[in-house]
């Protein structure tokens, strides 16, 4: 490749060339994101038929799953960006993990929500202290953890370097939670899809579950991009080009 | 298409509640995230806005 045509991808690394092309992104991530839900939710609604055991009740798999997975996902990206924040001291890396852990702790709370609204009908039980349902309530404080520890420190680059220890140390959960069906005898019902073999699941129920899934990750996306805006502002405030970027957003 | 009337539909075979109860918090909070999000901007905005020297 011809150094002309090669793209410097390390440019984007730095706070000052992320805000504009971020703020470019978060709308069309939006987009998709209400494309999905729109056509998961009809999906969802009015083409995946009832369920044999459950009846209308089962439906609500369709934003738990997907809020369940999202909470789980953005929390090993959100290590990830803190990881590679710590090891390469890449400031806007670990700015990326900040501003994904608002929106995974809101889907973890989700999850937990959606859950009990589903177990309550099905069990009998707003909530048990199963494998599966204890793991995914110690991500949604690990999510906490990880905020508020960020909120106490005041100097960013240590906060960014606390906040790593702790989403690292925490990853160690998420397989905990993934594996908990099959590990312990649980209440919680083991995963519907799996790679090794076909879904258990009419193939509409498990199309509204996918097209829920990409909703909820394009939306995770657009708001992880619009958050960063706002935190490069907040941290970047004294450089000049932040000045300038507020001066013509006025 | 498997409801015959709009009022069978909100009734969800008795689980109401539980579905809407799912589907409305959800909504509910992705709405609250996106007036955050906007509140935050406005505030991020307005900070960066200021003279140096008043500046936290």
């Amino acid at each position: 490749m011809s150094p002309a045509t090669k793209i410097n991808w390390f440019r984007f690394a730095s706070p000052q060339s992320f805000y504009p092309l971020a703020g470019r992104l978060w709308p069309l991530f939006a987009l998709l994101a209400a494309g999905f839900a729109l056509a998961g939710l009809w999906v969802a609604f009015f083409m995946a038929p009832v369920d044999a055991q459950q009846g209308q009740g089962y439906r609500i798999i369709f934003i738990h799953v997907p809020a369940a997975w999202m909470a789980m996902l953005l929390y090993v990206v959100m290590a990830a960006w803190a990881a590679v924040g710590l090891v390469f001291n890449l400031r806007l890396a670990s700015m990326m993990a900040s501003a994904l852990a608002p929106t995974g702790a809101l889907f973890a709370l989700l999850s937990l929500w959606t859950g009990a609204l589903w177990g309550k009908p099905i069990w009998g039980a707003w909530w048990v202290w199963d494998a599966r349902l204890t793991s995914t309530l110690i991500l949604f404080f690990l999510y906490l953890g990880f905020l508020a520890l960020q909120a106490a420190i005041d100097d960013p680059r240590r906060a960014d370097r606390a906040g790593a220890l702790i989403a690292l140390v925490g990853l160690v959960n998420v397989p905990i939670i993934y594996f908990s069906v099959t590990w312990w005898n649980t209440l919680h019902q083991g995963a519907s899809v799996s790679m090794a073999r076909s879904p258990s699941m009419a193939g509409s129920m498990l199309w509204g579950m996918l097209l829920m899934v990409m909703a909820c990750w394009m939306y995770a996306v657009a708001a992880g991009l619009s958050r960063v805006r706002s935190i490069i502002l907040e941290r970047e405030r004294h450089a000049d080009w932040v000045k300038d970027a507020v001066a013509q957003s006025r | 298409m498997q409801w015959h009337s709009l009022g069978e539909f909100l009734a969800m075979g008795g689980y109401a509640f539980y579905v809407w109860g799912s589907f409305g918090a959800t909504a509910a909070a992705l709405g609250i995230e996106a007036a955050l999000l906007r509140a935050r901007r406005r505030q991020a905005l307005r900070q960066a806005a200021l003279p140096e020297e008043l500046m936290p």
